[in-house]
């Protein structure tokens, strides 16, 4: 027998653990179609049965207010599984039970597992599964997801309910006589005209009209405009009746009336509580010094700070061995192929493409084990609920605070796992500002470019300009974040209504599969858009190729270089024994010839898409003080920031420049008569500022579910961080400081 | 005496007699069960006095002040 299950629950409830335990390694997660929530699939075998299982996202009810309570809903309603599995957490059963009323209204077939038998036995607290599975109407089946306890009794009683072909009565509950006098009447319009019940029964159709849900009300007025418009009319006339007499609303009614009826059935001997529910446990004693006004801060700064840490410290030496892999590869195949485009595409484009998206792996593989921990354990939403005044400030939401820490907080972050660490935040404009904006904190790829600037320009002062660019930084990002809340991402803030779930060691089976989910997909989804695009940026930079006649120029160049020394320097310089001590004359020739192909290198760029870009560019560059050399470093600069360093070396005829030395390039710069501290500054401000490398836009485009978040991170970015450099390039040439 | 949760002591309990907010915000304290007639106890406040933490039917919920204004509670004086 094969069937189709669905999990629901509140979150916090042990669904995702019971999925887990249910599913072990035989998961596929996807998302639903046309939303970036999450959709997680996996099959169970047992006995004579196979269950396709779907986990739903966790809700606390059924409204249309949240995208996830409208993606369970439609798949619910849609994709009609045999049958829902309703996690409970027995330790909050009233609570819980809201959840479960609505789907009883909805007449579908459900199962409730009573879950964390164990820890509401902690707490004193004994349910008698059997008399609520009679007071119900549904099976109730009590589970331990942990340990795995119960799940097998569980799945049988679901493929029972499959298998006898059980029907399900929808659940009718008394709303108060106005409600319901109005609604039978509604139920009879809805009938009569078949208004929507091909999908709905009829009796929910007039409880979401009562509730005034809007996916249901647009449908509606779709289908059939005229009952729509009539059936809003007696939902209207309830409504201010409710209001004159009883000062409320239909949903509170509506509301009220749901745990009104839970409440007579927890009566009836469900519930036995030893103790008064509202007494402190040894979770709401850690609350006392982890929440503490003083102590609170402090351990949470140490919290982040560890955070921080495990995350870049710690992924140094994975990331070690994959860049040391990478670089033998790479090597191998320079060495094994003969020079000439392909080596150049497979070495630069393809190699060095693959090496960069696999070099975020471990990065990213240690920031969600490392957040996974931290909200499985519960201190995630003490961090939201510390913090949420002073993001609210900026239109964030406090669980943003994640985000900005691994984006930069500390210097040496990655805006890539910080937009990845965007998915704990349940707020979705929320959410969306803060991934627009953790770009701008100061990854540790923008650190090469401030230090050769810095070096070049503001030695005496390296300390204190390091300090401000990283507090520019992420004051510029929430000043950012407020002005998008204030304009493309305009509402109301999303309400911060929360749950402090109790602290919880977490499992590390549930820590792995999520660790290990997230990173695949990184692999699987980002990994071939970034390899494609930075194969497109290697054409940019190659394309096209020098003429014929300006290589033979340099060429020539060198053959006459050859020529003039005497044929021993020459035949020095060749020999094969690199190793020997050479004469000074081949080391001199040595350094000449460099320079030749170093001027070579720099022709052939600016001869190349990037170049004539660079070039075309300058005259509107010239506002911030930026010439086709530093608009070349800033096209690099879009595969990953520190690629600026090497090309602005190869623009400069210093050949590619190691980043971590960039002492040479700094004093070029410092001595050119082009630059000025001033513009220095200017380049400063515009590469905290300008578009996002493409790792970091494919990672916005994605999780933000639309391209057109992607491009706008590159354009807004960009014409932000000029607007800057160029105020203050004129301001500062205006009143003529730091020029030369 | 009717005050709302903004104006509560911290550890001072009382019981819900309303709620008076629709839309989005009125679902979600519902539905997380501070309806009329819930007895609910001040747990805390963030350090910036902001939050608000709450002990519900046993659970800890948290919300912002701006949304507490809502909720009406009878206190014992």
């Amino acid at each position: 027998m094969q069937a189709t299950v669905a999990l629901a629950g509140n979150p916090n409830s042990g669904k995702t653990t019971l999925f887990n335990e249910l599913t072990g390694a035989h998961q596929h997660v996807g998302n639903y179609p046309g939303v970036t929530v999450e959709k997680k699939e996996g099959t169970y075998n047992h006995k004579d049965f196979t269950l396709h299982i779907v986990d739903l996202p966790g809700t606390y009810s059924l409204t249309a207010y949240s995208l996830e309570e409208v993606v369970a809903r439609n798949y619910l309603v849609n994709e009609k599984p045999e049958v829902v599995i309703n996690i409970v957490d027995s330790s909050n059963l009233e609570r819980n039970l809201y959840l479960a009323v609505q789907f009883l209204e909805m007449g579908i077939p459900v199962c409730i597992a009573l879950n964390m038998m164990d820890v509401a036995k902690k707490r004193g607290i004994e349910v008698n599964a059997e008399k609520l599975s009679t007071l119900l109407g549904v099976p109730v089946v009590p589970t331990i997801a942990r340990t795995g306890q119960g799940k097998n009794e569980l799945m049988e009683s679901a493929a029972h309910i499959v298998k006898e072909k059980r029907k399900f009565g929808a659940l009718k509950i008394s709303y108060g006589d106005d409600v319901d006098n109005a609604m039978l009447d509604m139920e009879k319009e809805i009938g009569t005209n078949n208004f929507l019940t091909d999908t709905y029964p009829a009796r929910w159709i007039a409880l979401k009209y009562m509730e005034k849900d809007e996916q249901i009300l647009s449908q509606g007025k779709k289908t059939n405009p005229e009952l729509a418009a009539k059936l809003e009319v007696t939902v209207k006339k309830v409504s201010s009746h409710l209001l004159n007499t009883l000062d409320t609303y239909p949903e509170a009614m509506i509301a009220d009336q749901r745990y009104g009826y839970i409440k007579s059935i927890l009566k009836q001997g469900v519930i036995y509580q030893k103790y008064d529910p509202n007494r402190l446990y040894s979770s709401d004693k850690i609350d006392k010094v982890l929440t503490n006004r003083f102590l609170g801060p402090l351990i949470m700064l140490a919290v982040l700070a560890v955070l921080f840490h495990v995350v870049f410290s710690y992924s140094k030496v994975p990331v070690g061995w994959l860049e040391g892999l990478f670089g033998w590869i790479g090597h191998s195949l320079y060495t094994l192929l003969p020079d000439g485009l392909l080596r150049s595409l497979i070495v630069s484009g393809i190699i060095d493409g693959v090496g960069g998206v696999l070099g975020f792996v471990p990065l990213i593989m240690f920031m969600f084990f490392g957040i996974a921990f931290l909200e499985d354990s519960g201190y995630l939403a003490r961090v939201a609920f510390m913090l949420d005044r002073v993001f609210r400030i900026f239109g964030l939401h406090g669980s943003s605070v994640m985000a900005f820490i691994v984006s930069g907080g500390i210097a040496g972050g990655c805006a890539v796992p910080g937009v990845m660490a965007t998915r704990t935040l349940k707020s979705p404009r929320e959410r969306l500002a803060t991934l627009l904006t953790v770009p701008f904190m100061n990854c540790g790829a923008k650190l090469p470019v401030f230090a050769l600037l810095i070096a070049a320009f503001f030695e005496k002062h390296e300390a204190a300009i390091m300090f401000a660019i990283t507090r520019r930084a992420s004051s510029g990002a929430l000043r950012v974040a407020k002005l998008l809340r204030l304009t493309v991402i305009k509402g109301a803030s999303t309400p911060f209504v929360m749950e402090l779930p109790p602290y919880r060691m977490p499992t590390f089976k549930g820590l792995a599969i999520h660790t290990w989910e997230r990173t695949w997909q990184y692999i699987k989804k980002a990994g071939t858009v970034i390899l494609g695009f930075s194969i497109i940026l290697w054409a940019m930079m190659t394309f096209p190729m020098l003429p014929e006649s300006r290589v033979a120029e340099f060429e020539s160049g060198r053959q006459s270089l050859l020529g003039s020394v005497p044929a021993s320097v020459s035949g020095e310089l060749q020999s094969a024994d690199k190793g020997s001590d050479r004469s000074g004359e081949a080391l001199n020739l040595k350094k000449q010839l460099q320079s030749i192909d170093y001027a070579e290198a720099e022709a052939s760029l600016r001869y190349s898409a990037a170049g004539r870009i660079g070039t075309a560019l300058e005259s509107v560059s010239r506002w911030a003080g930026f010439d086709w050399r530093t608009n070349i470093a800033l096209i690099g600069g879009f595969a990953a920031k520190e690629v600026m360093v090497s090309t602005l070396g190869t623009a400069y005829s210093l050949g590619e420049v190691d980043p971590e030395e960039s002492g040479s390039l700094s004093r070029t710069l410092a001595n050119d008569p082009g630059w000025s501290p001033l513009m220095a500054l200017g380049l400063i401000v515009f590469t905290m500022f300008y578009a996002p490398c493409i790792v970091a836009v494919v990672s916005i485009a994605k999780e933000s579910g639309s391209w057109k978040w992607g491009a706008f991170a590159i354009i807004f970015n960009t014409l932000l961080a000029f607007g800057l450099a160029v105020l203050i390039f004129q301001t500062g040439s205006a009143l003529g400081v730091l020029v030369r | 005496m009717r005050i709302n949760i903004r104006q509560m002591a911290d550890n001072q309990a009382g019981t819900i007699t309303a709620v008076k907010v629709a839309g989005d915000l009125g679902q979600r304290i519902r539905e997380m069960g501070l309806v009329p007639g819930t007895e609910i106890r001040i747990q805390g406040r963030a350090p910036l006095y902001d939050p608000v933490a709450l002990r519900v039917r046993g659970a800890t919920l948290t919300l912002r002040n701006n949304e507490a204004d809502f909720i009406e509670v009878e206190v014992e004086v």
